[in-house]
């Protein structure tokens, strides 16, 4: 327990009993509202996937599974051929993520440190993108990725297809930008006059002191990947390619409900979990990122 | 290096001399420079024109001609507009696309507000809270969606079930035409709630506590010092939210693709579903490149504003 600065109800208040009293009443009901509202539907959906077919049918319905089937899980392993679809959202994520780190940060660092020509106009061009709502555009993009100029390459039904169009990433690249900026100009000299040439200042100067807007940018980029379903919807149209979001959805008619509840769980699983190891950095970035604007 | 030297005169006969001549050994160490910078610049900035740029310009050109993969486009003049105009799916469109952001403002921004509110007194178990909050925006989206469309089953649903445990009308849910699209609305914020109460949190964490002391003295009571202390502090973040909040629900997709399909009787095809129609179902790309301009406009002017308003008030 912390006592924290003043907020709306002054500690004065909360100290009297009737205060106190209340403050606990509110406490509670937020604690049951949350439990209720947000974990609740993710309790029924872990304990779904380990009913009976009759039983997550049935109304009124059990609160606990009667006899526990982990079958469910198991089938949407093998059945769904999750093991398949999880893979290839790995292999897309990661790849989108690589990409993203390589190009959005070189980009970002000559836009920041070695001034290019026009590099005003480059960056104008990238923000501009920002305004440019990205479903909006999925339609044209779509086309450039299934017959791509000049090369005359499709790249449908390829992890390219996500790693790519991933770069073109406006948010992340300005977060690099800014806060490369905010690097001291002397400490990249000081390196070059030892002899360091441009990648290695920013192998061995920028990247070890940017390590902690690279962590938002590394998570930003992986769950965009993993959370996204209408581009690869358009561009995966092979099944044996689809990551798991356009697959779920796929085989969503053909499955048992409760083998559908147990994919459910199992694609959620990764996304959780890093949330949860990393739940200090993502919930402290989203407060920092908003308030600077 | 002598060469350019000597023609340099030639080619800038008014310019006056430098006040220190450039040497041509550093005038080539300049353009060494410059294309290391675009060396390190180049791989994005191509992502960037082929993904981002190239499609923005084809969206407008596609959209004034009659595409189909595979053949040479024709230009179509206006064709594509006035087709997709007078198809009546486009009004129904535009309609639960408006009536979406619509409720999805007045329930999204509401009811994260008022959380944000009563959290941010909460002295106990802050983390848990964050956590729990932020939970279902971690689960993928598709997950929600499917898991939401369980959950409104009109049979065994859980969402009849909590009606009749209540001995409350069970209700139709996702299919009735009259109640699908509130249906997806409250999907949505269920999933994206999270992010909006964190940022309104930090928004409320940073108000100077002496603020509301000063109302207080001055016999503000509960209601007063939200609506005169809290309300003006956060006005910033809250109409960035707003903003965001617009352009990212303008664009909704996946609740109505998994859930309703668009049904029952059109009541829930967004914009966005229906451009995916045109190009994936009708095959008529120049229709959906039409519908796409027409989106980008509005959204393009919201996104403006957004960036008009971040900026300027980065500035002060």
């Amino acid at each position: 327990m912390t006592q924290g600065t003043r907020t709306l109800i002054s500690p004065a208040a909360l100290a009297r009993p009737r205060g106190k009293a209340l403050y606990w009443t509110v406490f509670t009901s937020v604690v049951v509202l949350f439990a209720l509202a947000f974990l609740f539907p993710v309790y029924w959906m872990a304990t779904g996937a380990l009913k009976s077919p009759d039983e997550v049918a049935r109304t009124p319905p059990t609160l606990l599974p009667e006899h526990w089937h982990p079958g469910g899980y198991t089938d949407a392993w093998e059945l769904m051929e999750l093991p398949r679809h999880l893979g290839n959202t790995l292999v897309q994520a990661a790849g989108a993520w690589a990409c993203q780190l390589v190009f959005c940060t070189a980009a970002a660092y000559s836009l920041s440190k070695l001034r290019p020509a026009f590099g005003k106009v480059v960056l104008g061009g990238i923000l501009a993108t920002l305004m440019v709502p990205a479903q909006a555009l999925v339609v044209p993009k779509y086309l450039t990725v299934a017959d791509l100029p000049l090369i005359h390459t499709s790249l449908l039904n390829d992890p390219l297809a996500i790693w790519l169009p991933a770069v073109a990433n406006a948010f992340n690249l300005y977060l690099l930008k800014r806060f490369f900026d905010q690097l001291p100009r002397e400490v990249l000299e000081a390196a070059e006059i030892d002899g360091a040439g441009k990648l290695r200042v920013l192998w061995s100067v920028v990247l070890p002191m940017s390590r902690p807007v690279l962590g938002v940018v590394s998570i930003f980029a992986l769950v965009a990947v993993w959370q996204d379903f209408l581009w690869p919807l358009m561009v995966f149209s092979d099944t044996g390619k689809q990551p798991i979001s356009v697959a779920l959805v796929q085989l969503s008619q053909n499955v048992r409900l409760t083998v559908l509840i147990a994919a459910m769980v199992i694609a959620s699983i990764p996304m959780v979990a890093l949330f949860l190891v990393f739940q200090r950095h993502i919930i402290a970035g989203i407060g920092a990122g908003s308030t600077k604007g | 290096m002598t060469k350019t030297a000597e023609r340099r005169p030639v080619a800038h006969p008014p310019v006056p001399p430098l006040p220190a001549p450039a040497p041509a050994g550093r005038r080539r160490r300049r353009l060494a420079d410059q294309a290391r910078a675009y060396g390190f610049l180049l791989g994005g900035l191509l992502c960037f024109a082929l993904f981002s740029w190239y499609p923005a310009i084809r969206a407008v050109v596609i959209s004034f001609q009659r595409y189909t993969p595979g053949s040479p486009p024709e230009w179509a003049g206006t064709a594509n507009f006035t087709r997709v105009l007078d198809d009546p799916e486009f009004a129904d469109a535009w309609r639960n696309t408006l009536t979406f952001t619509l409720l999805a403002l007045l329930i999204g921004f509401a009811v994260p507000f008022v959380l944000a509110l009563v959290l941010n007194e909460l002295r106990h178990a802050k983390s848990f809270f964050h956590v729990v909050v932020y939970l279902p925006v971690m689960i993928p989206p598709v997950v929600s969606a499917l898991l939401w469309k369980w959950f409104y089953d009109p049979g065994a649903g859980l969402a009849n079930e909590a009606l009749r445990l209540l001995h409350l009308p069970t209700s139709n849910w996702t299919n009735g035409t009259d109640t699908a699209l509130v249906s997806l609305v409250l999907v949505a914020t269920w999933a994206n709630m999270g992010g909006t109460v964190l940022v309104y949190l930090a928004a409320l964490r940073s108000i100077p506590g002496e603020l509301y002391e000063a109302a207080e003295l001055d016999g503000a009571n509960l209601l007063q010092r939200v609506r005169h202390v809290t309300i003006p502090q956060t006005r910033f973040v809250i109409l960035m939210l707003m903003l965001l909040q617009i352009i990212a629900t303008m664009q909704v997709f996946t609740e109505p693709f998994v859930i309703t399909g668009g049904g029952p009787e059109n009541s829930t095809v967004t914009v966005l579903y229906l451009i995916y129609k045109y190009a994936f179902l009708y095959n008529d790309f120049g229709g959906a490149c039409a519908l796409s301009v027409m989106l980008l406009v509005l959204l393009g002017a919201f996104s403006a504003l957004y960036l008009r308003l971040t900026r300027t008030e980065g500035d002060t």
